[in-house]
């Protein structure tokens, strides 16, 4: 199936879905007052685009991720080449990481919000916390990837440990790092949304918390369908620049999902 | 240029090298043949330096090896994880040299005239996984050369490719030879190449593995393809080779010494290499 077939059988998809929520708010099996016609969200949607209060509400919710995710490549890929390439690192690291990985972030937002001064480096901190995990596992896993042939063949011409790390490990963990930042770009904007819902401050889940208490389902609803299209729009763009970058990597590994 | 004497290498308690003496003269193509499994790589990391042998010694030029030779290149069997597919060929084939310093002109230019020598100069802006498992033989065989080693290694280098592209890569290593005369080590499995590229077939053993055979090759040059494996000298040190090869006519101790010792200047050309060899007896450790 060719790509533009592709896409068309996913706007079929989105369409229906939306001509049967549409349908069955008309109908009256759903009441349009608990759940709001797609035709109201929809054009809710549209009227939030010329909406300064939430545009400058998007605008904090993505700086704090854009700041917690640079912060999170910072300090989790070192680390994460660390223990790729150095097994002690590794071994002594590892059960740390096994034990702070699984727990919630919201869990420890208490926690940041007492040590952090304003609630947005409370936040910043606890996107950080969570990004952190799929960078430094996905560099961790790209680096210990990295064919021993690729590396014996550098060294058989007599280049030392650091020119092999230059010169083929990171080039070759590059799309493992990559996909990392990717997924550390969907959790970020997850945990920025949910501490503000939680914890108020500013952002995205702040204007959804003031349109669900002023009971604008409508709003609440159009404002979520943004949060989605963004994440699907970062996620869709870093997706993209991947396979462009990293085309050796796909052509190599053939059909790999990315 | 290389002495191999008495190496031995243990991975834990299985033990690959049983004691190997080898000498190869300047300009020589020593082909080292033996049964799959018997340490042949093994014998190869030794001499190029990744490996750290558990006994005895290898000299490069005179220099025992404890890191890896200055002017040692290495071609492997498997191309494609060999060459880096980030990287275009050109800049694959430029990459050791990087190590030299000098200008990226002067590296270009080094990249494009191994290219040639190749004869792949149309793919230097290419990237390696756009090619045939040949061509990207020929690639990793162009980085080598535009390293201008004085010894190159060869690993197995055309167990990947079909037998056309195999005969072709054969062709060019005995090219290359004759125009930049380096010595060349190969090792292979395939008895019949070992005697059709080589001026000396070098057998191993089982491992542990030793030298249980030693034969020159005195074959009419250049060598082509049809003639050569059609010469009678030909079809004799190819049964001879695999007699050897096969243990059938392996011998004791006392032929893995003069096999091995002698080295190039033993008479070992005739298929009648040592009368010890004639009993069929398992190579046994050397004391």
């Amino acid at each position: 199936m060719t790509n533009a077939r592709k896409a068309l059988r996913g706007v079929l998809g989105v369409a229906g879905f939306l001509l049967v929520m549409e349908a069955l708010g008309r109908t009256g099996i759903i009441d349009p007052y608990l759940i709001p016609l797609a035709s109201t969200i929809l054009t809710g949607a549209a009227r939030l685009l010329t909406n300064g209060e939430f545009l400058s509400q998007v605008g904090v919710t993505l700086s704090s991720c854009a700041i917690g995710l640079l912060l999170a490549v910072a300090v989790a890929v070192p680390l994460g080449m660390a223990m790729g390439t150095v097994p002690a690192v590794e071994r002594s690291l590892r059960p740390l990481v096994e034990f702070l990985r699984p727990i919630p972030s919201l869990a420890l937002l208490p926690l940041a919000m007492f040590l952090f001064l304003s609630g947005e480096q409370g936040k910043i901190a606890l996107i950080v916390y969570t990004s952190c995990w799929p960078l430094l596992i996905n560099t961790l896993y790209g680096l210990r990837d990295v064919d021993p042939l690729a590396k014996e063949t550098l060294r058989s011409f007599g280049f030392g440990s650091y020119d092999v790390v230059r010169l083929v490990s990171l080039p070759s963990a590059a799309p493992f790092i990559t996909t990392g930042v990717r997924i550390a770009a969907s959790v970020a904007l997850i945990v920025a949304v949910s501490v503000e819902l939680v914890a108020g401050g500013d952002g995205i889940g702040v204007f959804v918390t003031q349109a669900s208490s002023g009971n604008r389902r409508d709003v609440v609803l159009a404002a979520t369908l943004w949060t989605g299209v963004i994440g699907l729009l970062v996620n869709s763009l870093l997706a993209k620049a991947e396979s462009r970058l990293f085309r050796w990597h796909r052509a190599r590994a053939g059909e790999e999902a990315l | 240029m290389l002495e191999i004497s008495d190496l031995t290498h243990s991975y834990g308690a299985y033990q690959a090298l049983g004691g190997v003496n080898l000498t190869v003269a300047e300009g020589e193509l020593v082909c080292v043949v033996g049964p799959s499994g018997c340490g042949k790589s093994t014998l190869l990391r030794s001499i190029g330096g990744l490996l750290r042998p558990t006994g005895g010694r290898v000299l490069v030029q005179g220099r025992p090896v404890e890191k890896v030779p200055d002017d040692l290149a290495i071609v492997f069997q498997d191309y494609s994880r060999s060459l880096f597919p980030w990287m275009t060929v050109a800049d694959n084939v430029s990459l050791p040299l990087r190590r030299r310093g000098g200008d990226r002109r002067s590296r270009d230019t080094a990249a494009m005239e191994a290219l040639e020598q190749v004869g792949l100069p149309a793919a230097a802006g290419k990237y390696p996984w756009e090619l045939s498992g040949g061509m990207q033989q020929r690639v990793a065989i162009a980085r080598a050369l535009a390293y201008k080693p004085a010894l190159m290694l060869m690993d197995e280098p055309f167990g990947s490719v079909d037998a056309q592209t195999r005969e072709d890569l054969e062709d060019l290593v005995l090219q290359v030879r004759r125009s930049s005369g380096m010595t060349i080590v190969l090792i292979t499995h395939d008895i019949d190449e070992s005697v059709y590229v080589g001026d000396r077939v070098v057998v191993l053993s089982k491992s542990p593995a030793t030298v249980v055979g030693d034969l020159r090759v005195e074959l009419p040059e250049p060598r082509d393809q049809i003639a050569t494996r059609e010469h009678p000298d030909f079809v004799h040190l190819r049964a001879e080779v695999g007699r050897l090869v096969r243990g059938m006519r392996s011998g004791g101790p006392a032929a893995a010494e003069t096999g091995a010792e002698t080295g190039a200047e033993a008479e070992a050309d005739s298929p009648e290499l040592d009368p010890a060899t004639a009993e069929p007896a398992p190579v046994a450790p050397k004391a």
